[in-house]
């Protein structure tokens, strides 16, 4: 019968209790929180991008160019090593992953796969295909690990840059094989923060190639070991330059940069310094071509090629392309925060504006507070004493839902808002069910304790499988959505959950120990 | 203490007496939905189809007519500009640039430059083509994976797949419904649409668990009736239930679209579309198809 015991009731009334408790928290900063005793409860929920502003970038590394890369330091490999020991070749060459070689001479051909054996890499295969042709290949876990390096390395790098333009707690995180989820709240300047992450930052030191780009269009071709470059600036005098294809420096070198005013002339240079080891090559570099021109390319487009006036033993030096302070700013973080091991891709970006947050931030706690007012009141007419029982469950259903929310250290967004608005109106449903069941029991002739005691009864199962089948939806929903989405998904799951312990827990327990206080004869539902 | 608001508890309606109207009414509903759907095609967000959207907030309604002469003049493509929500909050839509992801972003940069300085962005946003389809497999699939897993719990449940496979009819029903409630009114369809449509499936499947439930209890209580007789005593039995859940949601949504915000009200135009034709189909459609499927029980004269 109606019997519920103290335990029970203890329970009931700690869980409500705590679910009060842990919503406490929200409504401080997080300074003050820090000045709570150790005993409290100390989580709080997040607000989703969209209600605080800021933008969600997802990226997609080109894991692929680091293998072809590999692949092409395979070609080089072969070929050095081959000429070295005078084995005749042809058809060397890679098509995007690993490479392939064709020796001349069968006799050579055991010799040949012995030398590469040594030479190659562990991890790369060397098999044997018709006609004297050896396939180079990578394994696969081989494959899955360079991909997880670089786009380890990427996250890295990515992090460094966000962390250079003061971004308060930015979230980079790896998604699937070979992307990446940023989230950066609050942003100011969206703009730069991506034109940042985007690039590849690869800092190379050429020697720029005497003959001039006419000259090379008079002959027709251009001398050998180099190629055509294009200027950074596409209004500068000088276009495009010659560039000897040798790279005698890499940006990996670097200790430091900064962005800073030349004195005599009043432009924007980035200063940079170069590591031990890098500030020797520079030295060896600029003795052995004093007078000839450096040619400083940034992403395989120059931005500077100065001439080399005499040796430079400090590891110092000037980039001074033609830059405005922002980009001199932001080729000073480029350069610190290192290159990119693979180019990335912005496949998809969501950006919202601090003003949107705060106007939904409102207009959610407006739909709320009305939506819940009128839901409690309509319970209330219709079911009177027990609407406000079942009123009781739910705002502690709120409390409970928000509560949840911070225990998890959950999301809250636009929709998830929504969500709990919605689950202010569904959640009423278990009451609903157990009280129009009570009613069905009253009519048949029932007495009142016996018809609330069977109406509890019949209607928990109703409550459960009517309550599990829209929690498959809210979970699948978690599944699959992204971001606002999925935040809707948590709330409306939680507010499934709660709602099933507010009514058949609490509102129960109040109408219990109402009906023994008061031992009603009749109730009116 | 007595209700102020009584509604009739003893309903009596012959639900099986229009079982043949209401059945056609859903056919034509859904035929309706299905051709729309073809004939005008969902207005796919940028989710899905991939594109730029700019959510702008001018200090002074800006005259539209010029600021399409001006984003014309980029030629970026197709574009689409409207009022969201008020006359000075601007929505610009414009397709996939051909070209990598820098021209998106060359792209925003464009419309930004061509557009006073005191505007407020409110939202930019930019979805790649291949995410879009991305999320148009993983929303079918999360659809998909619901029902079934819906259909195979109810059907254990109610130990008959008659009843599994009616409730599932009957959420099949209102998603597709739904799906051409966007096609007509061309509420733009992305993911928060996705979204509509689980919690819809949830919120109609759960009416139907509750009348199910009682047609559940009856077959094992009630021997005098016939099989059709009792469904139609379960459904009116849970009637006012089923009424006093619809209400109080429909109360919350309308909170919702009153002051909820612009941004969610798309969603939430479909959401009160779907609690009404899913409270529709929990009542005269989930039940006569149990019968039709032929769900044999022992009192079934």
């Amino acid at each position: 019968m109606l019997i519920y015991s103290n335990w029970k009731i203890i329970f009931v009334f700690s869980i409500c209790l705590l679910s009060i408790i842990f919503v406490i928290p929200n409504f401080y900063g997080k300074s003050e929180i820090t000045s709570f005793p150790a005993f409290f409860p100390k989580n709080q929920f997040n607000l989703g991008l969209d209600l605080q502003g800021g933008s969600h970038l997802l990226l997609e590394v080109d894991v692929n160019s680091v293998i072809k890369e590999k692949s092409n330091d395979i070609v080089d490999d072969v070929r050095v090593s081959l000429r070295q020991e005078k084995i005749k070749y042809k058809n060397l060459g890679s098509k995007g992953i690993g490479a392939t070689v064709t020796i001349r001479e069968k006799e050579e051909l055991n010799e040949a796969i012995k030398i590469l054996r040594k030479k190659l890499d562990k991890e790369i295969n060397i098999e044997k295909a018709e006609d004297l042709k050896l396939n180079f290949t990578f394994s696969e876990q081989k494959i899955l690990e360079l991909n997880n390096r670089t786009v380890e390395q990427s996250i890295e790098v990515i992090r460094k840059r966000v962390d250079e333009t003061g971004t308060r707690e930015p979230n980079i995180q790896k998604q699937g094989d070979d992307r990446i989820v940023v989230q950066l709240p609050g942003l100011k300047d969206p703009e730069r923060v991506k034109s940042l992450i985007g690039r590849t930052a690869k800092l190379n030191f050429h020697l720029l190639d005497p003959t001039t780009v006419e000259l090379a269009k008079q002959r027709g071709k251009l001398p050998p070991g180099t190629y055509k470059v294009a200027n950074a600036d596409p209004t500068a005098y000088e276009k495009e330059f010659i560039v000897k294809k040798r790279v005698l420096l890499s940006g990996d070198r670097l200790k430091d940069a900064a962005a800073t005013v030349e004195p005599q002339s009043g432009r924007y240079v980035v200063a940079f310094e170069f590591d031990n080891r890098g500030a020797k090559k520079f030295a060896k570099i600029t003795t052995e071509n004093t007078f000839q021109r450096l040619a400083i390319l940034l992403d395989n487009s120059v931005i500077s090629a100065p001439q080399i006036k005499e040796p430079i033993t400090g590891g110092q030096g000037n980039i001074s392309g033609n830059f405005s302070p922002e980009a001199a700013n932001d080729l000073a973080v480029l350069l610190r925060a290192g290159s990119l091991p693979a180019p990335i891709k912005i496949l998809e970006e969501r950006t919202v504006g601090p003003s949107l947050g705060l106007d939904s931030i409102e207009s959610g706690k407006k739909a709320l507070i009305v939506g819940l007012l009128l839901v409690i009141l309509f319970m209330f007419l219709k079911y009177s004493l027990f609407g406000i029982f079942a009123n009781i469950a739910i705002i502690f259903n709120l409390f409970l839902i928000v509560s949840t929310l911070s225990l998890i250290e959950g999301t809250l967004t636009m929709p998830g808002i929504a969500g709990i608005v919605l689950t202010v109106g569904m959640a009423v449903d278990a009451n609903v069910l157990v009280f129009e069941r009570i009613k069905e029991e009253l009519l048949s002739g029932r007495s009142p304790i016996n018809s609330i005691d069977l109406g509890y009864k019949q209607a928990f199962k109703t409550i459960l499988d009517a309550n599990i089948t829209t929690l498959i939806a809210a979970l699948l929903l978690f599944n699959f959505g992204s971001g606002p989405v999925k935040g809707f998904a948590v709330t409306l799951s939680i507010g499934i959950i709660s709602s099933m312990f507010t009514a058949l827990m609490l509102t129960k327990l109040l109408v219990i120990l109402w009906v023994k206080k008061i031992k009603p004869e009749r109730i009116h539902l | 203490m007595k209700p102020i608001l009584n509604i009739s508890q003893n309903f009596n309606f012959n639900f099986f007496s229009i079982r043949n109207i209401s059945f056609v009414f859903s056919i034509i509903l859904i035929l309706l939905s299905i051709v729309f759907v073809l004939k005008k095609n969902l207005n796919f967000g940028i989710d899905f189809i991939g594109g730029i959207m700019i959510d702008a907030k001018f200090t002074s309604p800006p005259d539209l007519d010029i600021l399409r002469a001006d984003i014309n003049n980029l030629s970026l493509g197709n574009y689409e500009i409207q009022e969201f929500g008020s006359p000075d909050n601007i929505l610009i839509k414009i397709e996939k640039q051909p070209g990598d992801e820098s021209k998106q972003l060359e792209a925003i940069k464009k419309v930004k430059e061509i557009l006073p300085e005191n505007v407020d962005y409110r939202r930019i946003e930019y979805v790649g083509p291949k995410v879009g389809k991305e999320l148009k497999v993983m929303g079918f699939k999360a659809v998909f994976f619901s029902l079934l897993a819906m259909f195979i719990y109810i059907w254990f449940r109610f130990d008959g797949w008659q009843f599994g496979l009616g409730a599932v009819i009957a959420v099949i029903h209102d998603v597709i419904t739904t799906v051409g409630f966007f096609a007509i009114t061309q509420i733009e369809f992305n993911l928060a649409s996705i979204a509509a449509i689980l919690t819809i499936a949830g919120y109609s499947i759960n009416d139907t668990v509750v009348v199910f439930d009682r047609i559940r209890e009856n077959i094992t209580k009630v021997n005098d009736l016939s099989f059709i007789k009792l469904l139609n005593k379960s459904i009116n039995e849970t009637l006012s239930r089923t009424i006093m859940t619809s209400l109080t949601t429909l109360i919350a949504l309308m909170a919702l679209i009153v002051l909820g915000g612009q941004v969610i009200s798309g969603f939430i135009i479909a959401m009160i579309w779907g609690v009404l034709i899913g409270t529709y189909s929990s009542i005269f459609i989930a039940a006569s198809l149990i019968s039709l499927l032929g769900y044999k029980s022992k009192n079934n004269k």
